[in-house]
């Protein structure tokens, strides 16, 4: 397993494409320190390059480089390894690269200028949502033997989960604005890891009230020692389940 | 050594292998010829646990290759096309290689030697030509003395004196009392380096024998008209039987 991994980071840096993204969050993270001097404002505006650029870096990043790896993966499968430690090897490899990029590039800028609780959990969902989204690239990767039809499917991933969800839910809670829907939306939101992750960081910034009534709830449920690790456990479950779902499609498939 | 027993593979609604059953024994080398697209190259797929059997169990060494992987250890696989990694050199390749088969004992770079890849190792993959490629290929099969090889198509792109130094090499290696799988088109090659014939058609074992049987039985002293001959009686039985 050990070797494998050394192999696909060893292939990974090579490639130059992370010390880039690292180099994008560094300069973007301090930038927006020089522009404003608030730390919490810019957890907020990072906020929204969490949201979007991290799950769009990662997903993307990770299919190409399944596709591009295909060969080494077609040559150990001819080698006396198990088929699960070559996928895992590979996913470990592509996680920790992406996991560390956005550690560094975000966290040391965090630490320079001040660590705080609300920083801390910006870094958490942070290298969380790149797992899910390195998770549900592998899932769009085995999926389909053609190339660009896996990108295809990885972005149509993140264009539902950042966009086509939040604008369904948006149309469900103002159609049914007459019923109490408080929890109903709580099990909504659960079944989209990026709304997750925002709602874990809008309480943490202490501006639900703009939230009204809802945000009074998301407060009362979020800000419990259970409502904190309920909504943890359900991000674990979105890397965990694609990435099941994906090892079993794996192991099964011809090359 | 290998036994493949009734073995089907779909890809699709293309029902590639069909009820395949063979015994592959240790000391012998076996010819695996047919048709384009007959199933050959999914066969050899299936016994390294490239393509899983839609049904039908694969056992080596007394033991179902389902589950198992340490069971390739014990072979040394030459792909009819060879993809690696390509940003990789040769020299980075073959250490890559040695890196991962840890446990083998004795390593035979001879036809590293042979082919004189010593002087390439720096060259990246992508740089190299097809029948380059096909001596790394053929360079990794035997690297690790491995008790079976399975050559699909080994010959095919090389240069004749590279031919010749492979057919010895293989030579060598079946009077060692290995166990062979050699895919191939080229009917004359297969006649210096194998004992028996496999022959494969839309998916099923049409004969299995050694190929002195093959020869006496259609009397003729040539493999290439042996298997037409073989072909041709095949036609004409199945005719009458119609």
């Amino acid at each position: 397993m050990n070797r494998i991994i050394k192999y696909v980071f060893y292939d990974i840096l090579r490639t130059r494409f992370i010390i880039f993204y690292t180099a994008l969050l560094l300069v973007s993270t301090f930038a927006m320190f020089q522009l404003d001097s608030d730390p919490n404002k810019v957890v907020m505006s990072l906020l929204n390059v969490v949201l979007m650029v991290v799950p769009l870096v990662s997903i993307v990043f990770t299919t190409i480089h399944f596709y591009n790896s295909y060969e080494f993966i077609e040559l150990m499968l001819a080698q006396p390894i198990n088929r699960r430690v070559i996928f895992i090897g590979e996913y470990l490899a592509v996680a920790m690269s992406l996991c560390m990029a956005f550690a560094v590039g975000v966290g040391i800028p965090l630490g320079i200028y001040g660590v705080s609780a609300t920083g801390m959990s910006l870094l958490f969902c942070g290298i969380i949502l790149t797992l899910v989204f390195v998770s549900l690239a592998f899932l769009a990767a085995v999926l389909t033997r053609d190339k660009a039809k896996a990108i295809g499917i990885a972005l149509l991933f993140w264009f539902y989960f950042s966009l086509i969800y939040d604008g369904f839910l948006l149309w469900f809670v103002y159609a049914f604005a007459d019923y109490p829907l408080e929890k109903i939306t709580l099990g909504l939101i659960s079944l989209n890891p990026v709304d997750l992750a925002r709602v874990i960081m809008l309480l943490q910034l202490d501006i639900s009230a703009l939230m009204g009534y809802t945000g009074a709830f998301y407060r009362q449920f979020f800000g419990s020692s259970f409502g904190i690790i309920f909504s943890t456990l359900i991000l674990f479950l979105w890397v965990i389940i694609p990435f099941f779902i994906a090892l079993r499609i794996f192991s099964k498939k011809d090359l | 050594m290998i036994s493949i027993q009734k073995v089907n593979k779909n890809f699709g609604k293309l029902h590639v292998l069909k009820q395949v059953d063979l015994d592959l024994s240790m000391g012998r080398s076996y010819a695996l010829v047919g048709p384009n697209g007959s199933g050959k190259t999914t066969l050899i797929k299936s016994i390294l646990g490239l393509v899983v059997p839609s049904s039908g169990e694969i056992v080596f060494e007394g033991k179902s290759i389902a589950k198992d992987w340490m069971y390739r250890e014990k072979i040394g696989y030459m792909p009819q096309i060879g993809r690696y990694p390509e940003n990789m050199t040769i020299g980075q390749l073959i250490d890559m290689m040695k890196n991962i088969r840890k446990n083998a004992e004795v390593l035979d770079d001879s036809i590293i030697e042979g082919f004189k890849l010593y002087k390439m190792f720096d060259k990246r993959m992508h740089a190299l030509s097809g029948g380059t490629r096909q001596k790394v290929s053929a360079a990794l099969a035997f690297l690790f003395n491995p008790p079976v090889l399975i050559l699909d198509e080994p010959t095919a792109g090389l240069d004749p004196i590279s031919v010749e130094i492979l057919k010895e090499k293989i030579l060598e290696e079946k009077h060692r009392g290995k166990l062979l799988i050699i895919s191939s088109h080229i009917l004359s090659d297969l006649d210096e380096l194998t004992s028996d014939m496999v022959y494969i058609y839309e998916g099923q074992v049409h004969y299995n024998n050694t190929i002195q049987t093959l020869k006496e039985e259609t009397q003729e002293k040539k493999l290439g008209k042996a298997i037409a001959t073989m072909i041709g009686q095949k036609q004409l039985i199945d005719s009458v039987n119609r």
